[in-house]
Formats: C-alpha cells, structure tokens, sequence
C-alpha cells in the first residue's frame, strides 16, 4: 500500500507550495500580477517564487488588471499556461470585459482552435477589517458566463490540489480564495488529489437538514453543525469547492435524503450562486422536498464599513436561524 | 476633414501618381527601391481585388445575404501595404476592418462573409494563418498582440539574428479605438516588456458619426510616445509608404527595438457598416476630397508611368468580376450549421450542464418532429 506523506499547512501556504509544484513541473507555467514577485503579493501566496524561477516566470505588471487578464490570453495563445492574481475581488472589474467578452468566448469563437489554460486567482470574502473594496464575492458575476470554470477552497488540501489541477485545465479557472481563511491551517495530503476539480465534498454526515457552502462558509457552517447537534439538529454540511460547474449529482442525493436544504454564502443572495442552486433543486428534488430551499448571505447593500461586517456576515447565529425556519416546516 | 499639414507625414506616392522620397525618409525609400515589377503589381492586383470585394459583399447585404457588412473602402493602401511587409513567422491581430490584410495572408475570404452573414463568429484557425480572429469590441484584441509579443521574448525569438526564426507582431486598430483604456494598457505593456509588436492604427477619421477630432487632441502617430513606444505618421492612402513604414519596424521590432507605432492616415469613403448612415453627419464634399486621394487611382498612375501596360489593369479587372461572381455563388450555398454545434466548443472538456443542454434540445427536436 502506498503511503502518503502529509504536511499541516495554512491555506496560503498551500496555495504557494501547489504554485510551486505546477511551475516546477511544466516550463510553460507563468505567475504574473500586481506585487507577485519580490514581494510575494500582498498575501504572500506567491512568495519565494520570483527567486525560485526568475524575472521571466514570475514577473510583477503595471497596476492595469485589463491589461493583466489581456496579454494572459496572449500568452496562452503563445502555448504559455498563465496564472494571474488579481489582488483583491473588488479590483477584477476593470478585467471584467477581457473575461467576460474575450477570455470565455475564444475557444468557442475559435471552434476550438484555441484553447485558454488562464487561471484567475482572486482572494475574495470579507472578515478582515478592510477598506471600501476589499472583502467582496464577486463569484456570481463570472458563473453567469458561459465558457469560465470556477472553484473555491475551503481548506488546505483543497487549495494545494485545486490551484494545480486549474493550472491543467485546458479551459479558464478563475479560482476564488477565502482570504480571511489564508491563515487557516490544515492536513496537506502531498501525494494523491482529494477528488475531481469540480466535485462537491461531503464534509460532515447529518440527516435532518443539509448546509451548502464554499469557500470561507464552510468552517462557518461546520460551527453550525456543531451548535446544531447541542440542539438536536442533525445537520449534514457540503463544501460545493466548484462553483461552475456545480456538482448537482452530490446536492441532489442529499437534499433528497434530508428533505430540507440551507445555502449560505456572503454574497449578497439577489441574483446568486444560491438563487440557481435552490431553482435546481426545486426542479429535481421536488418530491423530497420537506421545506423550501432557503439562503443565507449578506444583505443586498454595498459591502458595509468594516466596524459593521461581523453583523453583517452570515454566522453560525444567522445559519442556525435558518435551520430552525426550515426544520419548522 | 481635410489632414493638419503641420503634421509631418510620411509621403512616397503623392495623390497625382508622383513617387519622391523626402531626404528623412531615406531608408525607407530603400525599401521601396528593392522591390521589383511583381511585387509592385501585386499590391495593385490586391487592392483592387479586394475593393471588387467590397463592393460586392455590400451589395450581398443590400440582398439579404449578409448580416451585415463591414466596408474598408479607401484603407485598401494602408492594409495591403502594411500586410506584405508582414513577415512568414510574424502573427496579425486584426480589428475587423482588415480584409485587405487577411488576403495578403492567405485567409479566405468566405472565412469572412461567413461571420458576416452569421453562420459563425470566425471560425478560421488563427495559428495557421497567423491572422488571429476579428474582434469586436475595441481594443480587446490589441492586449492579446501584446501579450503574444511578450511570449514570443520569453520564447527567446527575439533579437536573435536568425531571420528564419525570430518574429513580431503586429496590432490592427482604428482611431476610435484609441480612446479605449484596452490600447493605452497595451501600449503601456508593450513598452515596459519591450515587446517585438508594431501598433498599426488606421485613423480613418470617422468612428462612427465621431470625427477624429472628437477622439483626441494630439495626433494619434503620439499616443504612445507617453508610454514609451515611439511613433510615425504615414500617408494611409499610399500603399508604398505603409510598405515601407511597416517593413522597416517589423524588422527592427524582430530584431529587438521594442514596440513602435504607426498611424496611417486615411479616409472611410464608405459608411461605417452597412447599418450606418454618414449622410447624417458628414458632407459629400468632404468624402470628394479624399476620393480624390485614392490609394489605388494614385498606384494605377504610378504604374502607368512606370510601363506597366493596359493588359495588366483589364486583366485585374476581369479577376475581379470573376472573384466577385465566385463569392457571389459560394455565399447563396451557404447552410446555416444545427444549432447543436453551438455546444461544442464552448468548453475544451466535458461540462455538465453543456451535455444536458444539448441531451435535452435533441430530445426536444425529436419530440417536435414527431408530431409534423
């Protein structure tokens, strides 16, 4: 039996050491953004890289994140596998057309012709303190676009495998990274892949009511659980990690075997990633279903002051609540 | 608008057919000197084949075959001259202006009456021609010519003297797209990468119902001289000139000089697209004026005077009728593909929600047809 060799990481630091690994791999694999290089970008995930592999794989570029997103799909039609950092979620819309327009729509335009192997990091979520712009989830603008794939860790191992299984993709990954989790430690399984890219995980087995979250929601929804179960709640919680495409197969079983259904994430829920999962299982899990699907997100309001975002967060509190609605049902 | 004479511009071919190089302008007269009769018979073969083209495909449109059409009537100087100094490694990044660029590369043109009548969006393999898809969104495209050019210096295909091996780039765009932040960040790219691309502008002083005077206050050949990247004006409508201009810094651009820019100063005698209406906003005198100027009566004449026979103009004429009626068939023959194929490539590997989709409208088609 094979044995594999573990390694407690924080989530930035598995980032950083899965770069690595995709970079000493395959020569074709560029890490370019704003502060990447010396610095390490403002998080540090791209540290030691610029010294490990020189000027021309890990390079910083003019403070443009058009520009940036632009010549990436240069590159890739080069034969590169470029990956980009934007450096906070709030900074990605002045790149916003050359993803949306150019970015998703090449290979299709192209029938095939050319395929567009860009990864998108961007640090996203809030709970840090930060200035106007700096604690978005802008996820369900870019989920909306045929031609992106999108995944979000919640953890360490997922975050080692996720950035270099993007990095293989021959489509465009943007990759969503909880940035108030970065610090976040955990078990790094070095030698063999969680699970496909795009599968949803099944974090903690429950019956009552299932909890659908991503990226840094998932260890507030295991705190749920945890309350939960002082109360009787027994409360099943999945990580979707993919964001598009999303792993209905796993949603499906659970909502039909729990019969109720709680989606929690920061963004706002207007128009969101939660809006199409609960039409999804509406359609499918119809017969199932005990309640009706309900969301758990920030408010539909410009992202708040700092002083004011641990309340405006979803938290355990706020979950609880509605597990508790839809156990009323 | 008639052109600000203050602005030095680079003239080898003057309006009346007159050929002189100006003594700043030496080198690139050298240029022009080493061509032989062919070549110089190609360029005028092109443009006139390439404006019967033109002509025809709006009158495809007029009928109801094309969706739209896109005229570059009067740029014909600019996009033949520029293409043939396109070197055999070099990669294109045209707006969607460019058909006389695309014909001096081998692209087909029914690749290009096909997106025009919207049977596709292009579906012309880019790394065989070399001549990269149209783009329509301003500026988009001029960012992949840079960052192509930034892969082509990792490549190490730069600089390096071996002419079989290095390249270059160039990027096609019009004076309206100079206003996009898209150019300017490319711009700004290409000059701290000291990138192997040439920013070819055709300012054709209309974007739209905007005249270039609406878009900028300095002379577009200067936009990039903020960012780094040096520039010249060039006389658009003189297909020697903007040979020459573009051979001289596609070479140098391949040998390591970094980004240059050229502003070809022309005219759109035509309309924007077939969807425009420059009566609205333009007078007819202003449109007399440059017919006047135009790339391909002005090379007739110069050909004429050089002993270029009456065989050769009616035989370019004959090609062209014939071109015009062989495009003319091949458009009626067109089909329209099944919708299905718009889930193929959407993806490069299998998606769920793609193979859902398209399982479910081939239920659905069968489902229909079963009850006609």
């Amino acid at each position: 039996m094979r044995m594999s060799s573990y390694k407690d990481m924080a989530i930035a630091k598995a980032l950083n050491a899965g770069l690595q690994k995709a970079m000493q791999e395959d020569p074709k694999v560029l890490m370019f953004g704003e502060d990447v290089a010396q610095l390490g970008g403002v998080f540090r995930v791209t540290e030691g890289l610029h010294k490990e592999f020189g000027d021309s794989r890990v390079f910083n570029t003019p403070i443009a994140e058009s520009g940036i997103i632009g010549t990436a799909i240069g590159l890739a039609m080069r034969g590169y596998r470029p990956v980009t950092e934007i450096q906070f979620d709030g900074f990605v819309f002045p790149a916003f057309n050359q993803i949306t327009t150019q970015l998703a729509k090449l290979t299709s335009r192209s029938e095939g012709f050319l395929q567009m192997p860009v990864v998108i990091r961007i640090p996203y979520g809030g709970g840090i303190g930060a200035v106007e712009h700096h604690s978005e989830s802008p996820e369900a603008y870019f989920a909306h676009t045929a031609g992106l794939r999108i995944v979000t860790p919640s953890n360490p191992n997922d975050a080692y495998w996720m950035i270099q299984e993007a990095i293989k993709s021959p489509d465009p990954v943007i990759i969503f990274e909880p940035k108030r989790r970065y610090w976040q430690k955990g078990p790094v399984n070095l030698d063999i892949p969680p699970m496909p890219l795009h599968s949803a995980r099944l974090m903690r087995e429950g019956t009552d009511v299932t909890l659908l979250a991503y990226g840094p929601m998932v260890t507030t929804a295991l705190q749920a659980a945890e309350l939960g179960a002082e109360e009787g709640v027994n409360i099943e919680v999945i990580d979707l990690r993919s964001l598009a495409p999303i792993d209905y197969p796993t949603l499906f079983a659970s909502a039909n075997k729990t019969g109720r259904v709680v989606i929690v994430h920061e963004a706002p829920t207007n128009v969101s990633i939660s809006s199409e999962i609960a039409a999804r299982i509406a359609e499918n899990c119809f017969y199932s279903l005990e309640a009706p699907v309900l969301r758990v997100g920030g408010f539909d309001t410009p992202y708040p002051p700092a002083k004011l975002e641990e309340a405006y967060l979803p938290d355990a509190d706020r979950i609880l609540e509605a597990v508790d609605r839809s156990m009323a049902y | 608008m008639t052109p600000d004479n203050s602005t030095p511009m680079m003239q080898l071919l003057a309006p009346d057919g007159t050929y002189g190089v100006p003594a700043q302008y030496a080198r690139y007269g050298e240029i022009i000197d080493s061509l032989g009769e062919d070549q110089l018979k190609t360029f005028y073969r092109d443009m006139a084949r390439i404006r019967r083209f033109d002509i025809e495909a709006i009158a495809l449109q007029r009928q109801g075959q094309l969706g739209l059409w896109v005229p570059a009537i009067g740029q014909e100087g600019a996009q033949i001259g520029s293409g043939y100094a396109v070197g055999p490694n070099d990669h294109i990044f045209p707006s969607y202006r460019e058909h006389g660029v695309a014909i001096t590369h081998g692209v087909e043109l029914m690749s290009i009456l096909k997106m025009m009548r919207g049977v596709n969006h292009g579906g012309w393999n880019p790394e065989e021609t070399r001549y990269h898809l149209y783009s329509i969104v301003l500026g988009a495209q001029v960012l992949h010519a840079v960052g192509y050019a930034m892969g082509v210096k990792f490549d190490g295909r730069v600089g390096t003297g071996d002419k079989d091996s290095d390249l270059a780039v160039i990027s096609y765009f019009g004076d309206g797209a100079t206003a996009e932040g898209d150019v300017s960040e490319s711009l700004l790219f290409a000059a701290v990468n000291e990138a192997p691309i040439v920013f070819f502008v055709q300012n054709n002083q209309w974007a739209i119902s905007s005249p270039v005077e609406q878009l900028t206050k300095v002379p577009l050949y200067m936009r990039g001289s903020g960012f780094g990247v040096p520039g010249m004006r060039v006389d658009g409508n003189d297909v020697l000139a903007c040979y020459a201009a573009t051979k001289v810094h596609m070479d140098e651009a391949r040998e390591g000089a970094g980004p240059f820019l050229i502003e070809a100063l022309t005219y759109r005698i035509g309309a924007h697209t077939t969807s425009d209406d420059p009566s609205k906003y333009r007078d007819e005198s202003e449109v007399e004026y440059w017919k006047a100027r135009d790339p391909i009566m002005r090379f007739e004449t110069f050909l004429r005077r050089q002993g270029v026979e009456d065989s050769f103009f009616e035989d370019v004429k004959q090609a062209g009728d014939e071109l015009a009626a062989d495009i003319r068939e091949q458009t009626f023959a067109l089909t329209t593909p099944p919708l299905e194929n718009i889930f193929d490539f959407v993806y490069s590997e299998s998606h769920p929600d793609i193979v859902q989709q398209r399982a479910w409208l081939k239920a659905y088609e069968e489902s229909m047809g079963a009850h006609e």
